[in-house]
């Protein structure tokens, strides 16, 4: 993943982008200093929880919080431009030309009052001067690329008189019809069954390969992100709290509130007798976002932190272990430690032994930390063994 | 769609025999005998029961109200009793059909004194009608669209004072200062098309319609604001705004046209209660409408008035009802009726 | 499991809780909606088959999980059992007794028995009742005990389910999702019920939180001996709580059975496809997406449901018998029955279907004499001594 360090070739860039909503209580900070970027062909997975900040960035992109009390500061470059400095009224012409967007609940997101093809026509209409009857032509060839049978007929249907994975195949349909370079999708499938999420996804990147086009994918699956994403990019309480290549941060997370997204979520072929670890407390207030690390009242891993570091600093998104390119906030020193010998066993010991058997062949190693817990993993192990092993016994 | 018709006519027929029961019933159960106001007030029993049996109420009121439906549909002749119209045949009123009744206080037809009074009311409600659905839906929208600015608060505010003064002040202070006062009308008497052409009988109904209109805009202001913002707050709203839709397409497209099917139900009923006569309002212009009528029947226990106007109005809110749903069905296509 | 018959062997520690005295005995259950015609009379010309001739048992302190997606009839068998619907046809036995048709009266005591647990935390708490009031209701409703005690009763509760029992008196409102859930939680075992109904009890809260609730039940059923009927989509939290697992499609079961068979080796082509798309976290170390069965199509219309099998018009490995007559619920092992003419695990079901000697038919699911009368399945709930030996094609036993 070279293009997250070649900052000139990304066709999306955002930097230190802010959403604020005033209230009567105080400045909500939904997103707070937001930065990553993206290539045409590449998708990014935005995780995170209900008010972690991801679907309030990703409609900052499409200036959807234009003519609200929202605050919107940092720079969101396309191609180079800044969406932020443009006129409304240049936001406008982007909006479904460039920039398109599906959303969760299909049902909902269409007007009930207009059938599906005259909701497509507006959609093309409305960038492209054309007839009436070149945008049904039009709106019909998206409808059939998309996988709906017989679209000369259902075009004409009504968005209630299509099933769930029909509407959202619509909505993509709408969502492509000007052949956008980024589309946001905000929890595509979520509404939908596990096998028209099969389907949803893979029509995603069958499209995704044809036009060519950046996908920002954002949901709060691990799974979706694990089979579709190049990047990820957690959030918690309005900022990044990870951000990497998928095969990096899914394999080896840095950072503890990743591990307990990814440690609270059963698996089907996981143990049936283990209890799944949940993440303790409930989501943040933004409002009064904790000090510190906005993570560390939920956080089992703040007493390894020396001090009370915690607490009262906020730690910044920098590299950690595994090279430049992932990125995460947390002030562990030995984040890879922690989790191969504590956290990955705990969920997924399978994967714990075959990752440290991957990374350090020496039987050394493996007998000092332990046969639950399989050798101890990092790149520093030579002198990090003792000390793990140490941690693991006071245990 | 025509057999949904068909049933729901059918439907607000039998609602409307049932009605007619129940308020024959309830007549029948109040203490007050009718006889005794057309009989005067020094009645001896005899003549009481005289009157009675003259005017029909000595009979029980299940044969009443057979009689009442016969008049409906062939007419009849009044009073009922054969002994009493061989004795005093100068007392004969035809009532043709639809016969409503027979009104001995103002010795008229029912439905003759509800064709005098209807068009005035009908007249009232029409102009009343328009001036809150424009006014209040506007005025809602532009509240809805400028949310927390000084124009909403502004037309939030004065609806809520408007929608708390009583109908019969407002009436007043407009008769009073606009009519009397200031001369910008004349003195509001009700004029027909007829006489003083489509001006003549607007300028003549603007103060009554407008005292009318005043309380319901209000509601309306307030009842389409908050359907207003509800919808701009919905996801398809979102998505048109996102298809790069210009602002005017989002909220007159996209968000106005969700909101307002509701109204138009609200609307329908209302102006079909409206119908039957504007009580207040036309006590205070004094205007010939049913809802003087009413009052009057009301005071003089006029039975065959009121059942008449009962039953009117009854018809007024079915036909309302039936034609909002049909309408409901045209504007949202995901109600089917069946 | 504290209800085991002692007279029985201790058997495998997985099958153990499949072993167990059913509390529910669930048989040929049947729920059919009426559609009624648009025409004047308004005839009935249709049903919405949303049940149609389910047969399970849940054991006493055990879990039953069904799965299936949306319209498969989960959420309907859920509602039948808690008698918010009456069933069409069938046989419901709770505890011994038959609640299938029990008038509302009759089924008062019982409602104390059989709780149930709503997917939303939102909507299925009345918002103008403080916490104490939704939590106490049910005793002051059946008067278990006296007034100066519900009080107390409800703090424990909140306790029980994790809750400050200071905020009995705060509103719904002023709880996050999860809490809110706990309080519908506290309020079903307030009348220590012996079955919860969980009708997607965390498909709603956030990932972090589903974590907490699914283990506060979990600990609550260890502790009260509570069984679940475990209704929801999510495949691996289904896996998870419930030891036995139905998987439904269009109104019926099509593969039952303990978890670690069903999971591992499932043999009915509908299982396998939803197992298979079912995204996973591992697939990040390879990249890209996972091999997977794909379905083609939508859910047919319950209301014309396909002749034979249901599934047959979106099955990859359908044959002509499929379409003429539909697969019993066979036994194929100690726990494990599937409704397929061709069982077998991916990518070994059998080139010819296995039915037609028990069902008297041919291979293309015509009526064959020379195949002999129907043999008598058993279709009842629970699992017999022998079943079907996919290998030899035999009734065979244990």
């Amino acid at each position: 993943m070279s293009d997250t360090s070649t900052k000139h070739d990304a066709f999306l860039r955002v930097e230190d982008l802010r959403v604020h909503f005033p209230t009567a209580d105080g400045v909500v900070k939904a997103t707070d200093g937001l930065s990553f970027e993206l290539a045409r062909g590449k998708t990014l997975g935005i995780v995170g929880e209900s008010g972690s900040g991801k679907s309030v960035s990703s409609s900052a992109i499409l200036g959807l919080h234009r003519g609200t009390r929202a605050q919107v500061s940092g720079q969101i470059l396309l191609e180079d431009v800044d969406l932020l400095q443009l006129s409304d009224e240049e936001m406008r012409r982007r909006r479904g030309l460039d920039v398109a967007m599906i959303f969760q609940d299909p049902l909902s997101a269409m007007h009930p009052y207009y059938t599906v093809g005259n909701q497509l026509v507006e959609a093309y209409r409305v960038h492209n001067n054309v007839s009436k009857k070149a945008a049904r032509t039009r709106a019909i060839e998206m409808l059939e690329r998309v996988g709906i049978p017989q679209p000369d007929r259902r075009v004409d249907d009504y968005p209630h008189q299509f099933s769930g994975g029909m509407r959202q195949r619509a909505m993509i349909a709408m969502g492509l019809i000007n052949n956008p370079g980024l589309l946001i999708a905000d929890e595509p499938t979520t509404a939908l069954d596990v096998t028209v999420q099969a389907q949803i996804l893979d029509l995603l990147q069958d499209l995704q390969r044809e036009f060519n086009s950046a996908i920002i994918i954002i949901t709060h699956d691990l799974g979706v992100v694990a089979e579709m994403a190049d990047q990820v990019l957690v959030m918690y309480a309005g900022k990044a709290v990870e951000y990497g290549p998928t095969k990096e941060l899914l394999v080896r997370p840095e950072m503890p509130y990743t591990w307990g997204l990814l440690s609270s979520v059963p698996d089907v072929t996981a143990d049936t007798d283990s209890k799944l670890i949940p993440i303790p407390g409930n989501p943040p207030s933004l409002l009064n976002p904790p000090s510190g690390c906005a993570f560390h009242p939920r956080c089992p891993h703040k007493d390894k932190v020396p001090g009370r570091l915690c607490w009262t600093v906020q730690p910044e998104l920098v590299p950690g272990r595994q090279g430049m390119g992932h990125l995460k906030r947390c002030h562990l020193p030995d984040p890879d430690q922690v989790y191969a010998l504590e956290v990955l066993p705990e969920f997924d010991p399978e994967l714990a032994s075959e990752l440290a058997q991957a990374r350090i062949p020496d039987p050394a190693a493996d007998a000092a930390a332990g046969p639950a817990a399989g050798p101890a993993a990092g790149t520093a192990a030579g002198t990090a063994t003792p000390d793990t092993a140490d941690e693991r016994d006071a245990q | 769609m025509f057999a949904y018709l068909v049933r729901r006519i059918i439907g607000g027929i039998v609602l409307l025999i049932v009605m007619s029961l129940v308020t024959f019933a309830l007549f029948f159960a109040s203490p007050v005998n009718p006889a005794d106001f057309s009989c005067g007030k020094n009645c001896s029993p005899a003549q009481k029961k005289q009157t009675a049996a003259a005017l029909g109420f000595d009979d029980n009121f299940f044969n009443q109200w057979a009689d009442f439906g016969k008049g409906v549909f062939v007419g009849r002749d009044f009073p009922d009793d054969p002994k009493l119209r061989e004795t005093a045949p100068e007392t004969i009123a035809h009532c043709p059909a639809p016969c409503l009744g027979y009104s001995r206080e103002r010795t008229a037809n029912v439905t003759s004194l509800i064709k005098e009074t209807l068009p005035v009311s009908v007249s009232l409600a029409i102009l009343a009608f328009i001036i809150w659905i424009v006014g209040g839906v506007l005025f809602g929208v532009i509240a809805a669209l400028r949310r927390g600015t000084i124009i909403d608060r502004g037309l939030v505010g004065i609806s809520l004072v408007l929608y708390a003064f009583p109908t019969f002040f407002v009436g007043l202070l407009l008769y009073k200062f606009v009519a009397i006062k200031w001369g910008w009308v004349d003195i509001p008497r009700y004029e027909t098309i007829a006489d003083g052409g489509i001006t003549g009988w607007a300028s003549s109904l603007i103060l009554p319609a407008i005292t009318l209109a005043v309380f319901f805009m209000a509601a309306y202001v307030r009842m389409t604001r908050a359907y207003v913002i509800e919808s701009l707050s919905e996801d398809y709203v979102r998505t048109a705004r996102a298809k790069g839709l210009p602002a005017r397409a989002v909220t007159f497209k996209h968000a106005l046209r969700a909101a307002l099917t509701p109204i138009v139900t609200m609307a329908g009923l209302d102006f079909a209660g409206l119908l039957g006569g504007a009580i207040i309002t036309e006590s205070v212009f004094n205007y010939p409408g049913l809802g003087k009528l009413a009052v009057q029947a009301n005071r003089d226990y006029d039975l065959p008035t009121l059942v008449g106007l009962v039953l009117l109005l009854a018809a007024f809110v079915i036909i309302a009802n039936i034609i909002v749903d049909v309408l409901y069905a045209v504007i949202d296509p995901r109600v089917r009726l069946s | 499991m504290t209800t085991e018959p002692v007279d029985e062997l201790k058997p495998h520690p997985e099958t153990s809780s499949l072993t167990g005295t059913p509390i529910l005995e669930v048989e040929d259950l049947k729920m059919y909606f009426p559609v009624k015609s648009s025409g004047f009379l308004r005839r009935t010309i249709g049903h919405v088959q949303a049940v149609d001739g389910v047969s399970f048992q849940v054991r006493s302190g055990s879990s039953l999980g069904l799965v299936g997606e949306s319209g498969c009839g989960k959420s309907t068998t859920g509602r039948l059992i808690t008698r918010l619907y009456e069933p069409t046809a069938g046989r419901i036995e709770f505890d011994g007794r038959d609640i299938a048709n029990l008038s509302e009266r009759e089924l008062h005591p019982l409602r104390r028995d059989i709780q149930m647990i709503f997917q939303d935390p939102y909507t299925s708490l009345n918002p103008r009742h403080t916490v104490g009031a939704i939590v106490g209701a049910p005793l002051a409703i059946h008067k278990v005990v006296p007034k100066d005690k519900i009080l107390a009763r409800v703090q424990e509760l909140l306790e029980i389910v994790g809750l400050n029992p200071e905020h009995y008196n705060r509103y719904p409102h002023e709880f996050s999702g999860g809490q809110r859930q706990r309080i519908g939680i506290a309020r079903a075992l307030t009348l220590q019920p012996k079955l919860l109904v969980a009708d997607e009890p965390v498909s709603a809260l956030d990932v972090s939180i589903q974590a907490q609730v699914v283990n506060l039940l979990q600990d609550l059923q260890r502790e009260f001996n509570i069984a679940f009927l475990f209704v929801a989509h999510d495949l691996a939290i289904v896996r998870h709580f419930c030891p036995e697992i139905a998987v439904m499609y269009l109104g019926k079961i099509v593969e039952i059975g303990d978890r670690e068979t069903l999971y591992a080796r499932p043999n009915h082509p509908y299982t396998q496809a939803l197992l298979s798309a079912v995204p996973d976290v591992k697939q990040a170390k390879v990249g890209g997406r996972r091999e997977r069965i794909r379905l083609e199509g939508d859910l047919p219309s319950p209301i014309n449901p396909p002749s034979g099998c249901r599934f047959r018009t979106r099955c990859p490995i359908a044959q002509d018998i499929c379409a003429r007559v539909e697969p019993p619920l066979l036994q194929v092992g100690p726990t494990h029955k599937v409704a397929c003419h061709f069982p077998g695990e991916v990518g070994k079901h059998p080139e010819k279907p296995i039915t037609p000697r028990l069902l008297g038919v041919d291979d293309s699911g015509m009526p064959d004499l020379a195949a002999g009368p129907a043999t008598d399945l058993p279709t009842g709930p629970g699992y017999s001594d022998t079943w079907f030996d996919l290998e030899h094609n035999t009734m065979g036993r244990a």
